[in-house]
């Protein structure tokens, strides 16, 4: 037998001198963690917690200028605020569900038709893992040049099938469905990746046992496999929803500064990014963002439930 | 509706005998299935690709030429907005920055992040695995004006340090999420045996658990160095004149003037096409850390 790290009584009475690697390897565990934890501890709790501070306090201008603490008074004026604030909020809303939900679509049907095994396979794949690790912003300058109202290629071909020129990037209202469209380009592959491992890991029998029964091919997805990479398909929702609610690198790239000359693009992130750091509005900013992040956290928190009730 | 649907079903009875359709149809439908398959998968490939080949061909027309709707697709190529983009900006210097900032964040984070991961996996420590992969969640907005607070008190922004520091925010939670499933999925009984031959745990874990978890540490490490290489928002705020990575300095033929476009999608080409011939290389690891965790119950 070997000698028993884990409790505290030595085996057989041997007694062994207390080196010190006796005493890493009895606390292992916490040798091993602490280090990743400390990090953490430092570069991620510790600014969290002064965010909490920096919103119930007036900070703005430069980083030494000293600040009041004014209680709620920062989220009382984010909260009232119909002008920047709901309206970024809704942007994000709409931003996340809408590219979320083609998504997941889209990636769906492309991973049931990349799910049995074909020639030429090797060439989609790689198709599929180029705009996912192409850099987010110089794919959002990519997609300026080709939607660019005068010599984008994107009109160009609309042109090519009689439809006049659109604003695109441009305009007031069709940029937001624009960013979505690249959104939806550069994440469509994540989603096929992980529901294509979802779809290889399940065995053949209930997909064949529904076949002798005489399921046809819908019927199969709806009631066989669907059900069964559920928890892999709520995995997926939770990665990508919480990128795409974080999204912050293609709209700057593509509209800059506030989200566009009407905020058009402007969601919560970039609202945020904005009032720090182009308005040094700091206290503002940090209740800004407590109540963005209080929105990620209770997205995760129901959607991890959901993944639960999946699994049983 | 009904009606359609009878006469639709109608047409498929064969009145001696219901056997010979059905076995009739089924191989038409594979087959149309196939040529369904490869239809749709061509336009997939294309609608991935097309943006692509778009920015590599515009990074190689003169800036006429990209105004110029009749040279879409015929044009002379000429390699002059590279050589203005490597001659005239510095991009040497960027490249470098890029690649050094991504390079030391990835290791400092496997080092921090692999014996960590291995802990959480082994003492199913939950609850600290969970505070590791808050900082995946956290938007880093939330984080960037604390440490701006921080060390611009300290007089450390524009430097290095402070660079590696935020980008190690991105890689460490990667690692940690990557390297638990993969230990998780790996079997006990190798350390067990070799502590019975009279490993201490820590020995099993550096002489048998680390050399076989080689692949897996590849997996997190390319991931975080990509991840790394790809993010922009901290750089923006933290980085300076001289540390600034390539996605900030693409900004710099952006002007509010007028944008050369033909320098910024050479200078959008630099930055993206290392990352895209490292991913071709090691696709298979890209895959599997990109779908660590998303199977498992």
């Amino acid at each position: 037998m070997s000698v028993s790290y884990t409790t505290p009584t030595r085996a057989k009475g041997v007694a062994k001198p207390r080196t010190f690697s006796d005493w890493a390897n009895k606390h292992r565990k916490w040798l091993f963690a602490a280090p990743a934890m400390i990090f953490v501890g430092l570069l991620i709790i510790f600014p969290l917690v002064w965010t909490i501070y920096l919103s119930l306090t007036d900070a703005h201008g430069s980083v030494r200028a000293p600040s009041d603490f004014i209680g709620l008074k920062n989220y009382l004026t984010v909260l009232s605020d119909t002008d920047r604030f709901w309206p970024a909020a809704g942007r994000t809303a709409y931003f996340t569900f809408s590219a979320l939900a083609v998504e997941m679509v889209l990636g769906m049907i492309i991973a049931l038709l990349l799910w049995r095994p074909f020639r030429g396979e090797k060439w989609v794949r790689v198709a599929i893992l180029l705009p996912l690790v192409a850099t987010p912003v110089a794919v959002g300058m990519m997609w300026r040049l080709i939607f660019d109202p005068n010599i984008g290629f994107a009109n160009q071909m609309l042109g090519w099938v009689g439809i006049p020129p659109q604003p695109l990037l441009s305009g007031q209202y069709t940029a937001l469905p624009t960013t979505i469209f690249m959104d939806i380009w550069q994440w469509t592959p994540m989603v096929v990746l992980i529901l294509l491992a979802g779809l290889t890991s399940l065995s053949d029998e209930p997909d064949e046992a529904a076949r002798v029964d005489g399921a046809n091919a819908r019927q199969r997805f709806f009631y066989v496999t669907l059900p069964l990479i559920m928890p892999t398909v709520i995995v997926a929702i939770l990665l990508r929803s919480i990128d795409a609610l974080k999204t912050f690198d293609t709209l700057y790239a593509t509209k800059g500064k506030g989200g566009g000359s009407f905020h058009e693009v402007e969601t919560l992130n970039v609202y945020a990014y904005g009032l720090s750091f182009d308005y040094n509005e700091y206290g503002v900013a940090s209740a800004v963002l407590m109540i963005f992040f209080l929105i990620i956290i209770a997205f995760m928190w129901i959607l991890t439930r959901r993944r639960k009730g999946a699994k049983q | 509706m009904s009606k359609s649907l009878l006469s639709a079903g109608s047409t498929q009875v064969d009145p001696h005998g219901t056997a010979r359709p059905v076995r009739r149809r089924k191989p038409l439908s594979v087959r149309a299935y196939k040529w369904f398959r490869v239809g749709a998968l061509t336009v997939v490939v294309l609608a991935l690709l097309a943006p692509l080949a778009w920015l590599f061909a515009s990074s190689l027309k003169t800036n006429v030429d990209i105004y110029d709707a009749t040279k879409t697709i015929v044009f002379t190529p000429t390699l002059e907005n590279y050589v203005n983009v490597i001659t005239r900006n510095n991009y040497f210097v960027y490249i470098f920055n890029s690649f050094w900032v991504a390079f030391v964040s990835t290791v400092l984070s496997l080092v921090l992040g692999v014996p960590a991961a291995y802990a959480m996996s082994r003492f199913t420590m939950q609850r600290s695995a969970l505070v590791v992969l808050m900082a995946r969640v956290i938007p880093g907005i939330s984080l960037l004006v604390p440490w701006y607070y921080v060390f611009s008190n300290m007089r450390m922004v524009g430097g290095f340090t402070v660079l590696i520091l935020s980008h190690m925010f991105v890689a460490l939670p990667l690692i940690v999420y990557i390297m638990m499933s993969y230990f998780d999925s790996m079997p006990l009984e190798l350390e067990e045996s070799a502590q019975v031959d009279g490993l201490t745990p820590i020995g099993a874990f550096q002489k048998i658990t680390l050399p076989l978890s080689v692949g897996g540490m590849a997996t997190a490490g390319i991931l975080a160095f990509i991840f790394s290489w790809n993010n922009f928002m901290f750089a923006l705020v933290l980085s300076g004149a001289h540390t600034k990575t390539l996605p900030v300095a693409i900004f710099d033929f952006v002007s509010y003037a007028s944008i050369d476009w033909g320098g910024l999608m050479a200078a959008a080409t630099v930055v993206t096409v290392p990352i895209m011939v490292i991913a071709l290389f090691t696709q298979k690891y890209i895959v599997s850390g990109m779908t660590a965790g998303a199977t498992k119950g």
